[in-house]
């Protein structure tokens, strides 16, 4: 099985990367770990005229504090960050979703920018950089701009990202004294979360962000406004799948991922403290 | 010096899997494939449809030497069925569907190229108009014949097991009508993809008249047979099948496929090798699952547990053509009432064809789907009669001093201990304790309650009755080694070490002085290969009776070496010498002996026939089932299994292993899928949950040898045992985990959402009641 | 396009097309077939090799993305006829029946270990989830890592 054939680019810098996304338009599509992409085109189900390769430029992989903020690289792989010390105390819940993706060869190549930037809604990360409140960096021909996670995933695999721009960056505020849970159903180790729940508690503040509970990644906004008008862990959880379209499939149908929404966001709420 | 026998000798073939991965047909670099050609088949996509296939797109594509279609067969056009029962239409698979397809992956065209990523390509040049029909799927409508596969044949059922006086049929319900209790059910035992790792793979070339074929299979001897019927007059000079390494079987590789059995035509016409092998999803949808049984049941006994009457009734789903799994029952109805003292029994069953891959066989084949069955109602007779599961079981055991046994259904069991098995398997599970922990968290209402699963079971191996033969022979080479041929053909089960323990054992020589040969139909005469987990019982006895005969030969030679009567020269199997009874310091060596052989040839051969045996044991499983979300864990699986007596511990450990980890992921895990138009959703290893080591504990083995009359070893099979105990173990212990909730049945694979909505159902059902 | 990569010490070029995948480069331009493919989903590991001394999928890699790399496949592990401790335990624990998993079990076990040198049973499990055997029920695959770890074994 092998991908239809293609043109290779390897870009040497971002700004070589942004000029060879200017002049392949929506004929080419960035390669960092290739562990979302590469499959898609062994199948045929996406067949790029040309691949730009952004997977060498390591100026993208760090992990660095910036002020009250944890800077991540968008080329840092999942590998990195499951054991970088700074993700651990800054932001563990990172690091425990993190730990859960794929299985240790998938971690071994894939990137926090890549999985952020296919904007599967069936992925553990967006969800978790939902629960973190984090933002994103992008970079394109009019300059940087940062974005909102709430502002990035805009539908099935699709984001805010233009065809001629690329994630450089993830912003995530620090929170040391936070309470998390990772919450991650599946009937095999290595699948995709059936339904997945990303929860970060931080004083009185709760940001929980859903797994395969949408078209996109999504946030239990109706969770959060519980919690924050004093609801209990369960009563906030019952409100999980409230307004969510989730998909059906062999695993599950949508009245069992709405209820694995509300067990697993309750879990998750009591793991982080919350009664 | 002690026999070697019953030793864990560690595997002779390892080193190479462990070192540089051994060869695999794919791996083969041999030059009689130099220049080979690369095939690519086309497949519908589509489950029910007329079609019209247009090659024209492809000859221009890059590297493309040559493309087929069913128009252009002027060879075979077709592959015969295994079990010529059926009618021919159903039975006769086309090598290229030509202007019908019957399920989503069968092939229509065939494209040669270069290199195998420009058959990808080319392939897709292929264009294929369907006009599609209604697609039969689920076996139950196709029975009913409201739509028809084969016009021509006119109905969906395939064959009637009654008509061949496997069956008794059924009479009506005054059959049960002296039973204190009564339970009946509908068990479905779900499609389950073999799935080796290593996906099919061959290649072909001509020799002088000969068809030269190497393939991944586990029977070499049976795929020589098939194409001799394809390519006999056009092979004058005969077929030789070459068996490399194979990367598993479990069922899936006994037969040729279309897409095997093709290949020296195209060699043929290409003038060219060809090598083939699929892709994973080709595997998926192009190779055929196992099971695919759906049994009604109802079983009937005494207040007091005695168990009476039990009617069967089986449905299999043989899909778009009847291949071995459509034939299935013949080892399923044999096996009905397991390792229990039924009198009455009636059986009926019946195969159908649907628009799904055809049926082949699995790990099992037909025993662990009676199994399952018996097991589950033995279950529900306890529920219904208030009694203990563990106690009706030893209430209707067959008994250990019964043996040999005829059993109602006309079966004859070699040897059981069945409640040994029990008793073995129980204590090792702690069974007092895992109660009184069950009982704690059900007080203490628990998320996760735990539940205990026990099946006892009788498998039969080297199956059907009466049995069967396999080749051996063995050679000594003028170093005195052993040169031994088999045709028996191991893909996994480490034949080079067992059959090397048995002949050096005979010998007198070191297993590291035995070479096996298998693999290749002109070194081996004939064989059965490996399947049905007969090899040790038919092929380790064929080469220890082998071995025997050449110390015969051996002795009589040496007699004449060492002027002695034949009758008193003996062969010392602790030194390998041969010398006179009372003068053991003039010996004779191996090597003086072979040296001195008549023609110089020292070897003998073993061709006979021997019983099926019937192996049993005892699985224990305990679950953990997360009420909220349905999840279940296997915590522990304790089994006791038998397998007569055993050559290599460490080997039937490994065998039990793997089938335990296969059965337990049938239960929880593995079902091949389509949806209602026919469409495959189950395709690849992310869709399809082979299981993986996180999802299983380690399993705790406890020994029984119960050795069998049958065969000079004393030894029965092992191969599937794991996988036909284990199922319905699981299932048991999960509807144990709930039944205090009111949930009497659950259909396998236990999926966390059919299990929830299980609790569900059964929950709310309770909270109306109140 | 023209790739070099270091396999098991040696230096291997070659011209491919882009897509071609690292584990053809390997099978086809290297000559190495103990790395098998298994499936085409990233989910078997049967194609596990080490890239700069990690475990990684070859199937799902390009050639072109390990341009310029050092390798190793299952051919380089052993020490000349000595074998790797992970490969002697392979044998000593009957790790492999069939053996079509091994290359890739082998070296996903190899990496496993240099990440978390005394794992339990259970960091087993977890660390191979990535690791699909259909022979061995996984048992003995457990008891090999342990034993290769220098670890507790698995009760049996």
């Amino acid at each position: 099985m092998i991908p239809v054939a293609f043109d290779y680019e390897r870009a040497t810098s971002v700004e070589h990367a942004l000029s060879l996304l200017a002049e392949h338009g929506d004929d080419a599509k960035l390669l960092a770990g290739g562990h979302s992409l590469l499959p898609l085109m062994k199948y045929r189900l996406a067949a790029p005229a040309v691949v730009v390769d952004i997977g060498r430029l390591s100026d993208l992989s760090y992990v660095r504090e910036d002020g009250d903020t944890l800077a991540i690289g968008a080329l840092t792989r999942h590998r990195d960050v499951e054991v970088s010390d700074l993700v651990h105390s800054q932001a563990g819940l990172l690091a425990a979703a993190t730990s859960k993706v794929g299985d240790p060869q998938v971690r071994h190549r894939g990137t926090l920018g890549g999985s952020l930037a296919h904007g599967d809604p069936a992925s553990d990360l967006p969800a978790t950089l939902i629960a973190l409140g984090g933002s994103l960096v992008v970079d394109g021909p009019s300059g940087r701009r940062e974005t909102s996670v709430d502002d990035f995933f805009t539908g099935f695999l699709e984001t805010d990202l233009a065809d001629d721009e690329m994630l450089v960056e993830v912003r995530v505020p620090k929170a040391p004294n936070a309470r998390w849970s990772f919450q991650k159903f599946n009937r095999r180790a290595q699948d995709w979360a059936i339904v997945g729940a990303a929860i970060q508690v931080e004083g009185d503040r709760c940001g929980v962000g859903l797994v395969n509970m949408d078209s996109r990644p999504i946030r239990a906004a109706g969770v959060e406004a519980a919690l924050a008008s004093g609801a209990t862990a369960a009563d906030a959880a019952a409100t999980a799948a409230d307004g969510l379209e989730p998909p059906a499939d062999l695993n599950a149908g949508v009245e069992y991922r709405c209820h694995l929404a509300r067990v697993l966001t309750r879990r998750g709420l009591e793991e982080s403290g919350v009664s | 010096m002690p026999s070697i026998l019953g030793t864990s000798v560690l595997r002779r073939e390892d080193r190479g899997f462990l070192t540089d991965g051994a060869t695999y047909t794919a791996d083969l670099d041999d030059s009689r494939l130099d220049g080979a050609v690369h095939a690519t088949y086309v497949r519908s996509t589509m489950a029910h449809a007329d079609v019209t296939v247009d090659a024209t797109g492809a000859f221009s594509m890059p590297g493309v030497v040559a493309v087929f279609t069913a128009e252009d067969l002027d060879g075979p056009t077709v592959l015969p069925g295994v079990v010529p029962v059926f009618a021919e239409p159903i039975l006769n698979r086309p090598l290229l569907a030509g202007d019908r397809v019957r399920f989503v992956g069968e092939p229509v065209a065939v494209v040669l190229t270069e290199h195998p990523s420009q058959g990808e390509d080319a392939a897709e040049a292929v264009f294929v108009d369907y006009d599609p029909r209604p697609a039969v799927v689920d076996p139950e409508e196709a029975a009913t014949d409201a739509a028809v596969v084969f016009e021509d044949v006119g109905t969906n059922v395939s064959v009637d097991f009654a008509a061949f006086g496997m069956a008794t049929g059924h009479s009506d319900d005054a059959f049960f009508s002296d039973c204190d209790f009564v339970v009946s059910g509908r068990v479905a035992q779900p499609r389950t993809a073999s799935a080796p790792l290593e996906v099919r793979s061959a290649a072909c070339t001509w020799e002088d008249g000969r068809i030269i074929l190497w393939i991944s299979n586990q029977n070499p001897h049976g795929v020589r047979d098939a194409l001799a019927g394809l390519y006999g007059e056009a092979a004058p000079e005969g077929i030789r099948v070459l068996v490399a390494d194979v990367g598993g079987g479990f069922g899936a590789k006994i037969a040729p496929y279309p897409e095997e059995a093709l290949l020296p035509w195209l060699s043929m016409k290409v003038g060219r090798p060809v090598r083939w092998f699929e892709n994973r999803t080709e595997n998926m949808n192009a190779v055929g699952p196992g099971r695919g049984h759906i049994h009604h049941f109802m079983l009937g006994g005494t207040s007091a547990g005695d168990l009476t009457h039990y009617r069967l009734d089986v449905l299999v789903d043989g899909g778009a053509y009847a291949r071995i799994g459509a034939f299935l029952p013949m080892f399923t109805l044999p096996m009905t009432v397991g390792v229990y003292d039924i009198p009455n029994v009636e059986t009926a069953a019946r195969s159908v064809v649907t628009n799904t891959t055809p049926l082949e066989a699995y790990r099992g084949a037909g025993r662990p789907e009676a199994t399952l069955t018996i097991e589950r109602a033995v279950d529900m007779f306890a529920t219904e009669a208030g009694l203990d599961p563990v106690e009706v079981r030893r209430r209707n055991y067959l008994p250990a001093d019964a043996f040999p046994v005829t059993t109602s259904v006309g079966t004859e069991y070699d040897t059981g201990e069945y409640e040994a098995s029990l008793d073995l398997a129980l204590g090792a599970a702690g069974i007092d304790i895992l109660r009184a922990e069950q009982q704690r968290r059900r007080e203490a209402g628990e998320v996760r309650q735990l539940g205990i699963g026990v099946a006892t079971y009788v498998e039969m191996t080297a199956g059907p009755a009466p049995g069967g033969e396999e080749y051996g022979r063995v050679e000594i080479t003028p170093e005195g080694k052993a040169r031994v041929l088999s045709g028996s053909l191991s893909h996994g089960q480490s034949h080079r070490t067992t059959f090397s323990m048995i002949v050096a054992d005979r010998l007198g020589i070191s297993p590291d002085d035995v070479e096996l040969v298998q693999g290749d139909t002109d070194e081996v005469e004939y064989g059965g290969g490996t399947f049905a987990s007969k090899s040790t019982q038919l092929g380790g006895s064929a080469v220890h009776d082998a071995a025997g005969a050449v110390v015969d030969e051996a002795r009589r030679v040496a007699a004449e070496l060492l002027e002695a009567g034949v009758d008193d020269v003996v062969l010392d199997t602790d030194t390998g010498l041969f010398h006179v009874a009372g003068s053991p310091s003039v010996t004779r060596t191996w090597a003086d002996v072979a040296a001195s052989a008549d023609d110089g040839v020292l070897a003998a051969e073993s061709k006979e026939r021997r019983g099926c045996t019937y192996p049993f044991g005892t699985h224990v499983a305990v679950v953990e089932v997360d009420v909220e979300t349905g999840y279940v864990r296997l915590d522990r699986h304790v089994t006791c299994d038998d397998a007569g007596v055993i050559v290599n511990p460490m080997i039937v450990e490994g065998q039990r292993h793997g089938g335990i980890a296969q059965g337990v992921a049938q239960a929880l895990l593995e079902e091949v899928s389509y949806d209602a138009d026919g469409n495959p959703q189950t395709t690849n290893f992310a869709d399809y949950g082979i299981v993986s080591m996180a999802e299983l504990p380690s399993f705790e083995l406890v020994p029984l040898e119960t050795p069998t009359p049958c065969n000079p070893l004393g030894a029965k099979g092992i191969g599937e045992s794991g996988a036909i105990g284990s199922t319905p173990a699981v299932q048991n212990a999960v509807v144990d985990a709930l039944s205090h909730l009111g949930v009497d049945h659950l259909d396998i694979p236990l999926t966390p959402q059919k299990v929830w909505a299980a609790i569900d159902t059964a929950t709310s059902r309770g909270a109306d009641r109140n | 396009m023209h790739v070099s990569m270091t396999i098991n010490g040696k230096a291997v070029s070659d011209d491919v097309e882009p897509r071609t995948l690292l584990v053809h480069f390997i099978r086809e331009n290297a000559g190495l077939t103990g790395t098998n493919i298994g499936c085409d989903s990233s989910s078997c590991g049967a194609c596990t090799v080490h890239l700069e001394g990690e475990a990684v999928k070859s199937c799902t890699m390009l050639a072109v993305q390990a341009d310029g790399h050092d390798l190793t496949t299952i051919e380089g592990l052993a020490d000349g006829d000595v074998l790797h401790p992970m490969q002697q335990a392979f044998h000593e624990c009957h790790a492999l029946q069939c053996g079509y998993c091994t290359p890739g079990m082998v070296m996903a076990a190899v990496s496993l270990l240099d990440e978390v040198p005394n794992p339990t049973e259970a960091e087993v499990r977890e660390g191979l989830e990535g690791n699909l055997c259909r022979c061995t029920g996984y048992h003995n695959i457990v008891a090999a890592v342990l034993q290769a770890a220098g670890s507790e074994g698995v009760s049996s």
